[in-house]
């Protein structure tokens, strides 16, 4: 196990108790808070994994934005706090199938992988050669999703409009 | 081989009849004319003036000038018999056809049927007035006589049994002509029961006949001539022989079958005289003398069997005709006595068939004439029973003079008819059969007798009834008189001293010569004499108590008739009718009636099984899927819990389910 | 280098969690979380085997799965918000109207 892996271990574990906790925790914002942690930890993830670009997006937009949008959610929504309030009777069930999809999932990869290390030179997520990419081959798409955010800007603002009586 | 012999007779008619003339080409008129009377009298007869009389009239009184003419071109023709038919239909190799045999003696029959046709249908103008169904009546009578003619004109014997049962059935709606009166319905059904019984022996005689030819032929010449050249089984004739007898005891009123006939003079006098003295009687003796040949040819004991039955009805009724108050049953067992003479004497052979038939041509004119005078004295004294007549020569004597002539006639008084023709009779019989002879002396003595009674109980002495008696009117002692004279005449035709023309013209083969017998003579006036003075000397005076009483016992036994009518009745009629009767009420009531309702409550019961069927299996299975429906859908709705998470939970599982799936397989 | 099964099973993980919290809490905006979870997941999947095919259309699809995310949590609390001003809860077993 080399020390990229090793690092990795430590971070995924970080990752892996802040996912557990956004999805049992009694406070809300304390899941929040896990979210924001498990979100870290993806994004240096990102970072030994040679992906610079989309690290540093994804700090920026998840933690940045995009949990800030929750705890202005929880926030205008007023969340209840408690066991009962926040988890429903479907635990069991839940959590069988969550075991079942982990089981499912881990059981292909590692029947697909290999589990044995590969010295490949990793490709350099700079911003260069992903923007490279984009406007080469993947033009379409991103305009579709410059017209997906401009959507949801407007939908967004459409629907939480206050219905006023003119 | 038996359609070869029909291909000779066939050739053989062409070349018998040599040269045809009109009146014998066209015999069949005869028969037409009366038909088309009895149609013309039943759907205008109402409206003609005369009420219908006037068509009956005319047809058989132009059928009798055209057989009188057929008789005279049959004379001239040299005594050539002539045939001709048209095919009716056919089956298989059987051919039904309707056609015309006229010989000799169908010319004479037809001058006899129609001669006392004519007579009864004028009479009947003056005895039937004011009838309610007078119309009706004359239709009868022209039927009757197409009828009858169609028997003996025929030429095939399906043809001849058409015509005998349209006799019949003629006979019974006439003597049933007053049925308003039970007495004479019943008489009716008894006469026509009667015959019949003996009509069906006289078809399966004719089956087994036609049957024996192989299905090839039904006429009566074709028969003849395979019967005589020995194609055909003896057994069989005599078989079909002796049943075709049967249908003869019926209609001729033969012993055992004779019942009927007094009982039928409940009906109206001319009915009497034409059916059941002169015609109707006669069909049956007619028969044996057509077919001839198969009595001839069939065995011997047939021949015997008929001489048997003709030999105990002549006598037995005779002297039935002895203790008889009322006229018309004198005069019906005399009938029934002439007709068993007819009947035995045709038992000899060839001789006996022509001597027969020429008895049956005399005794038609002077029984016809008896009844018709009967009827008379009936009309003038409202009433049958000769008790209560007497004396009646002085207030009628046409009537008289006329009945005196026929009761000659019937004693056999030369030179009346009657004479001449029972000579014969007893001249046929005397050659060898000595015991037909004795019976027939006999017979004639005791014919002498109740006839001299009855005379001298009808016309005099003194008058013993209630009413006026009178002379009748014209058109009763017209007809009267016609057959008087016919009477006085006809004896002559067949009279061995001046020729016997009759036996030119009726013979069996050849015709026979007919000689006058001289002891055989003497002996059947000095009977008839004997008969008539005897009855003379009991019956001049009027005595309340019948003489004929004194013999006793015999007496009674006459009385009730040999007791016949009760064996019948209370041996054969109850016994097969009332059980009988009764089975078959119980079948139709339990049987038939249990198989109706049975029928209706099956239908019933399965309509209510199919209706429980259709509410309970049919609507049951449609209502039931419709509720399967709504049950499995109520069981199923709860799925849409609207809770997404629930769906959720249910995608996820299934993903994984699928991954595993397609990634194994 | 980082084997590849490690860092799927790390992704495998976050994945299963993000399942288990979309099934079992009942806060609409908690939902909304655990969908993030899953997306990052599936995001460090896509980036992993960039690494490992030596291409950067993973890394390029990743972007594009940030930025739907980022769209629909923005529509998707925009929805909390209104179910929440019209019923007054955002407990999502409440929100079962379209039901038997």
């Amino acid at each position: 196990m080399s020390s990229q892996e090793i690092a990795f271990v430590i971070v995924a574990v970080a990752g892996t108790i802040g996912a557990f906790r956004v999805v049992t925790a009694r406070n809300v914002v304390h899941a929040a808070l896990y979210l924001v942690v498990t979100l870290s930890s993806t994004g240096v993830v990102y970072l030994l994994l040679a992906a610079e670009f989309v690290a540093w997006v994804q700090i920026l937009i998840y933690v940045g934005a995009i949990v800030i949008l929750f705890l202005f959610g929880l926030m205008l929504t007023k969340a209840p706090i408690g066991r009962e309030a926040l988890d429903n009777q479907r635990r069991g069930v839940a959590f069988l199938v969550g075991l079942a999809v982990f089981g499912g999932l881990f059981y292909l990869l590692q029947d697909a992988f290999p589990w044995t290390a590969s010295d490949v030179e990793p490709v350099q997520g700079s911003a260069s050669s992903i923007g490279t990419s984009i406007f080469a081959d993947f033009v379409l798409p991103f305009e579709a999703v410059s017209f997906l955010l401009l959507a949801a800007l407007i939908g967004a603002v459409v629907l939480s409009r206050k219905d006023d009586a003119p | 081989m038996v359609a070869a012999i029909l291909l000779q007779g066939e050739e053989a008619a062409e070349h018998v009849a040599a040269a045809p003339n009109w009146f014998v080409e066209n015999a069949w008129l005869v028969v037409l004319l009366p038909m088309i009377s009895a149609a013309l009298t039943l759907f205008v007869g109402k409206r003609t003036p005369g009420k219908g009389s006037v068509y009956g009239i005319a047809a058989v009184g132009a059928s009798l000038i055209l057989s009188l003419g057929v008789l005279w071109q049959f004379v001239q023709n040299g005594g050539a018999t002539y045939e001709s038919s048209v095919d009716w239909f056919q089956i298989g190799p059987l051919h039904m056809e309707v056609g015309q045999l006229v010989d000799g003696l169908t010319a004479v029959m037809m001058i006899v049927v129609t001669a006392v046709s004519l007579a009864v249908h004028v009479y009947s103008i003056g005895y039937m007035h004011g009838d309610q169904r007078f119309t009706w009546f004359f239709v009868v009578l022209s039927l009757f006589t197409a009828a009858m003619l169609n028997v003996v004109i025929a030429n095939n014997l399906f043809q001849l049994l058409v015509g005998w049962e349209i006799m019949g059935v003629c006979s019974y709606l006439l003597i049933g002509h007053w049925w308003e009166e039970h007495v004479n319905s019943s008489s009716a059904i008894k006469a026509f029961i009667t015959t019949r019984i003996g009509d069906v022996p006289f078809m399966f005689g004719i089956f087994v006949l036609v049957a024996a030819t192989g299905f090839e032929t039904t006429n009566i010449r074709e028969i003849g001539e395979l019967v005589a050249g020995g194609e055909l089984a003896v057994g069989l004739v005599s078989i079909s022989a002796l049943l075709l007898f049967g249908g003869t005891i019926g209609k001729s009123a033969q012993f055992p079958l004779h019942v009927w006939l007094p009982d039928a003079m409940a009906g109206p006098t001319p009915v009497s005289a034409l059916i059941h003295a002169a015609t109707m009687v006669a069909a049956g003796v007619y028969l044996v003398g057509r077919l001839f040949e198969i009595f001839v040819h069939a065995e011997a004991y047939v021949l015997q069997v008929v001489g048997v039955v003709g030999g105990i009805t002549m006598l037995g009724a005779g002297l039935l005709g002895l203790v008889q108050d009322d006229i018309k049953r004198v005069l019906a067992y005399s009938t029934v006595s002439q007709l068993g003479y007819m009947v035995a004497i045709m038992s000899i052979g060839p001789i006996g068939r022509d001597a027969a038939f020429f008895h049956l041509f005399t005794h038609a004119f002077f029984k016809a004439l008896l009844f018709l005078g009967s009827g008379s004295v009936i009309h003038a004294c409202h009433t049958n029973n000769m008790s209560e007549m007497g004396g009646l020569r002085k207030p009628m004597p046409v009537t008289f003079w006329t009945f005196l002539i026929g009761a000659g006639a019937l004693a056999g008084i030369p030179p009346l008819a009657g004479f001449w023709s029972k000579d014969e009779l007893l001249v046929g019989a005397s050659e060898g059969h000595e015991v037909l002879f004795v019976v027939m002396v006999l017979t004639a003595v005791v014919t002498a007798f109740y006839t001299t009674r009855m005379v001298m109980q009808t016309f005099f002495g003194a008058y013993r009834g209630h009413g006026h008696p009178h002379e009748s009117p014209l058109s009763m002692t017209g007809p009267l008189v016609a057959l008087a004279t016919a009477t006085l005449f006809v004896g002559w035709l067949g009279a061995g001293p001046v020729g016997a023309a009759f036996f030119d013209w009726v013979f069996f083969e050849e015709p026979e010569a007919v000689h006058l017998v001289a002891w055989v003579a003497t002996l059947s006036i000095g009977v008839a004499l004997l008969g008539v003075i005897a009855g003379f000397a009991v019956y001049r005076r009027w005595r309340d108590r019948d003489p004929i009483r004194s013999l006793g016992p015999v007496y009674t036994l006459l009385e009730n008739k040999y007791y016949l009518d009760d064996i019948y009745w209370k041996g054969i009629i109850r016994p097969i009718r009332d059980p009988i009767a009764a089975a078959v009420y119980w079948f139709d009531q339990n049987v038939l009636d249990g198989v109706v309702n049975g029928a209706a409550g099956v239908t019933k019961g399965s309509a209510k099984v199919v209706n429980a069927f259709d509410q309970k299996v049919i609507d049951g299975a449609v209502n039931g899927s419709a509720n399967l429906a709504g049950f499995t859908g109520g069981l199923l709705r709860y799925i849409q819990s609207g809770n997404v998470q629930r769906y959720a939970a249910f995608l996820f599982a299934g993903v994984v389910v699928l991954a595993i799936i397609f990634t194994r397989i | 280098m980082i084997r590849l099964p490690l860092v799927l099973t790390f992704s495998a993980v976050l994945f299963s969690t993000g399942v288990y919290g979309v099934l079992a809490r009942r806060n609409a905006v908690l939902v909304l979380m655990s969908i993030e979870l899953m997306l990052n997941a599936v995001n460090i999947n896509l980036v992993a085997f960039s690494q490992h095919l030596q291409q950067v259309t993973g890394q390029v699809f990743a972007l594009f799965v940030i930025a739907v995310a980022a769209a629909e949590v923005g529509i998707g609390l925009a929805i909390v918000i209104l179910i929440y001003r019209n019923r007054e809860t955002i407990n999502v077993d409440e929100v079962n109207l379209l039901k038997w």
